[in-house]
């Protein structure tokens, strides 16, 4: 019995038909499509990536990068009033004086806290605005890059992602990230993540969308969630040490008197208590902003990825870089509406899935970069070659049945479990028919600048992770973000435990960057009543909510049609 | 994405609702949604018990009775569709036991169960667990395995845990099978799994600095030299 409608049969059967000679190819290890030219590849780029469209980036008109292009969602989030008036807050009496503050509760953070412990500071704070571990983090599957195969190396590593960049990355963090990864690749072993390997012990390595070679370490498809979930007990296990605060996100950061960063302000997201935290070095490592919807699209991203730490060293200061790129991943949902969006990890096309269109037709070497595979996409469906689904949607299908033609009945159950399981509920079994896909907003390329400490511009303010920005230049490859927030979250513990160290606070905390702030808006003439970081998006029946009144709260409906101005 | 201004083309037509039953109160919700998007559209902004709305967080465990049904369900709240009639209520933290360790420290067999989760061994074999896992896991059978001492059976059969609590809510024994699974999995990940020779050779390698002639020679290229050594590598997938 098929899972999809009846509208939708008449494609499948023509992939059906093709799939013989598809898997023909692929089994006499043939390329099954040609990799395109750096040219052809620039073409598709400029003609069909949501990035390269006349609308999707503006001017920025205040803060360090003022004056600078930046994707237009960003421009709109960071040209906002506080959620606060400092006048109104008391800063004298932290609730919490400690060495560490860690502001986020994914995987950058959650290394962060383990490594600052292993450096020796006693005082750790970690905050998170939901659970310790609601984070991309968890939800990441198809692997880790490291080169950890005798035909590999860090350089050549280095050379695939600062190629899938752009060659706008930042070299040194290239090369660290690249250079640390087989440590990384043991440090979680030795933490107890359960890596796929061979009988001997070799770890298991699969391509990746811009990898040259098998680089790609994974734990079935639950990548992620392994690495994720085993950091999150190792953290919880040392209560005396690392005290975590859950469903309390930052709403600004603190200064001491000569500006430097000295902590947060946290709100309890639920009773709206604030929270003061005074602390000598501060850490954010609050993730993506996947939950904005940029250009409408829907998203693989945690309900918490509203780039709230942005925003927050933003206004105190720090610099971005690469704020105009947004990565797509090719492969999100499109069928059913349910999962819209949803992440089809990657690690379906390095077992061998195939991107056809619907005359069942391959038009794109399954493991080009992402922003790459994803414009050819877009122009199968713009040109009339994607598949419609009832309610008005458009994909490509990504052949899954293929993969066990090739490798053998099992591969999908042993390796792609968690999209077994996901399809299984709405009644599409992937291991007999393909799956509807089109590219979903996955990932924030960009972010605050760091350097290879993982220092910004701001004394006292270290970030890591996703809100990070310089390791990926312009597009980030496949596996390199449980990569870079391991590598650099490790470093961010260590270097701010370090920092900590240092007489490096003033008594006095100071919220006087926002007062600027506010200044700045009236003297570029922004005029608004737009408020940030968001915290949370809204996915409310807006009619509902607009129903009888004259007046709407700025935040209500802001996932969905941006704010209500 | 949604096609709107295409010609001729059929609007969708408008959807069905169904009534549910958020916490008692009731609601029309339109019929196909999840359990999630059903909250949502009622009108509420969740702070809590919603996290990544793809089924690998846990964090929207939620507990639901059908009409005419005496038994009580589980599911994950973005992964479970609505139906006609539906009881819902949401578990967004399951209080439970956690035990701090130092996985250094751990011996990888059956005492380390019997120190720190001793409530393991008071198993009723009533497969509660098991039948309101959302993942669909064997619960009762890794939590057997464990009694054995056989871990590496718990580990592989716990792998697809995404830690919801469901199974500790329901548990006559009280137990945290979560926790006790993922002690189980870093065990066997830590001691039990067998070890990579090469990666110890790879990180030797690193550290007596094999890599950074090759580091200096490419990051002293220009961008247009970097370029075409780009566009010039091998890329292979045969070789490891």
């Amino acid at each position: 019995m098929s899972g999809y409608p009846e509208s939708m049969q008449e494609s499948l059967n023509l992939v059906k038909k093709t799939r013989p000679k598809r898997v023909e190819l692929a089994r006499k290890g043939l390329k099954i499509f040609n990799a395109l030219t750096m040219e052809e590849r620039e073409e598709v780029l400029s003609k069909y990536h949501p990035d390269y469209q006349p609308d999707s980036k503006k001017i920025i008109r205040l803060g360090p990068n003022k004056n600078e292009k930046l994707t237009a969602r960003i421009v709109d989030i960071l040209e906002s009033h506080s959620r606060i008036n400092p006048d109104d807050i008391d800063l004298s009496n932290p609730d919490f004086d400690v060495d560490i503050l860690i502001i986020g509760g994914g995987g950058a953070g959650a290394e962060a806290a383990i490594w600052a412990m292993r450096q020796g500071a006693k005082r750790i704070l970690l905050a998170t605005k939901l659970r310790i571990g609601d984070a991309n983090s968890m939800m990441s599957q198809g692997g880790m890059q490291a080169a950890v195969n005798p035909h590999d190396s860090p350089v050549i590593h280095y050379l695939d992602v600062i190629g899938g960049g752009h060659f706008e990355n930042k070299p040194e963090l290239v090369k660290i990230l690249t250079s640390e990864a087989p440590m990384i690749a043991k440090f979680l072993s030795h933490l107890g993540v359960m890596w796929d390997r061979e009988k001997d012990g070799h770890l298991q390595t699969k391509p990746g969308g811009g990898t040259s070679r098998r680089r790609l370490l994974s734990s079935r498809d639950y990548t992620g969630a392994e690495i994720m979930r085993t950091l999150r007990d190792e953290v919880k296990s040392h209560p005396d040490i690392i005290t975590v605060l859950e469903y309390s996100p930052a709403i600004e950061l603190l200064t001491d008197e000569e500006g430097r960063v000295a902590g947060a302000l946290l709100m309890q997201s639920e009773t709206g208590e604030y929270i003061i935290v005074r602390a000598k070095s501060t850490v954010i490592t609050t993730g993506g902003f996947g939950r904005l919807h940029i250009k409408g699209f829907p998203t693989t991203n945690h309900y918490g990825a509203t780039a709230d730490g942005l925003v927050l060293a933003y206004r105190v200061g720090a610099k971005l870089r690469d704020m105009d790129t947004v990565q797509f991943h090719p492969t999100g949902a499109a069928y059913p509406e349910q999962v819209l969006g949803f992440l089809i990890t990657e690690k379906v096309r390095g077992l061998g899935g195939q991107p056809v269109n619907k005359f069942g037709e391959l038009f794109v070497f399954p493991l080009e970069p992402r922003d790459v595979e994803a414009s050819t996409f877009i122009r199968e469906c713009a040109e009339g070659r994607g598949v419609k689904t009832p309610t008005g949607r458009v994909g490509i299908w990504l052949d899954s049945p293929v993969i066990e033609e090739i490798s053998g009945p099992g591969t999908i159950e042993k390796q792609l479990p968690a999209m077994l399981r996901q399809f299984h509920r709405f009644d599409i079994d992937i291991r007999k028919e393909p799956m509807l896909v089109y590219p979903t907003l996955h990932y924030q390329n960009g972010g605050i600048e760091i350097n290879g400490r993982t220092e910004t511009n701001i004394p006292n303010l270290f970030v890591a992770g996703e809100a990070s920005g310089g390791v990926h230049g312009k597009n980030r490859l496949m596996g390199n973000s449980i990569l870079d927030y391991n590598v650099f979250g490790r470093r961010a513990g260590i270097y701010a435990a370090e920092n900590a160290l240092k007489n490096n606070i003033g008594k006095k905390l100071s919220l006087e960057h926002v007062r600027k702030w506010e200044k700045e808006l009236r003297d570029a003439g922004i005029e608004t009543k737009k408020i940030s970081p968001i915290l949370f998006p809204d996915y409310r029946n807006f009619e509902l909510i607009k129903k009888h009144r004259k007046e709407l709260d700025p935040f209500v409906g802001f996932a969905l049609t941006g704010w209500q101005e | 994405m949604r096609e709107e201004s295409e010609k001729g083309e059929k609007k969708p037509t408008k959807e069905k609702r169904i009534p549910v039953f958020i916490m008692g109160q009731k609601y029309e919700v339109p019929e196909g949604f999840t359990i999630l998007n059903a909250i949502e559209y009622a009108g509420y902004q969740l702070k809590r018990g919603v996290g990544c709305r793809e089924g690998f967080c846990g964090a929207c465990a939620t507990v639901y009775r059908l009409p005419g049904d005496y038994k009580l369900r589980g599911g994950l709240a973005c992964q479970t569709v609505v139906q006609p009639g539906m009881y819902i209520t949401q578990i967004p933290f399951t209080p439970a036991q956690k035990a701090t360790y130092d996985i250094e420290k751990l011996k990888p067999d059956v005492t380390t169960f019997q120190k720190f989760y001793p409530e393991v061994f008071r198993c009723l074999g009533c497969n509660a667990c098991s039948k309101v896992c959302p993942q669909e896991l064997d619960v009762m059978g890794y939590i057997q395995a464990i009694m054995r001492g056989d871990i590496q059976m718990a580990a592989n059969m716990s792998f697809d845990c995404i830690m919801c609590g469901l199974c500790t809510m329901r548990c006559p024994a009280e137990m945290a099978q979560y926790n006790i699974a993922i002690l189980a999995r870093r065990l066997y990940g830590r001691y039990l799994s067998p070890k990579s020779e090469f990666l110890e050779v790879r990180l030797k390698e690193i550290e007596e600095g094999k890599f950074e002639e090759q580091f200096k020679e490419i990051m002293s290229l220009s961008k247009e030299e970097l370029r075409k050594r780009y566009v010039e590598r091998d890329i292979n997938f045969k070789i490891t």
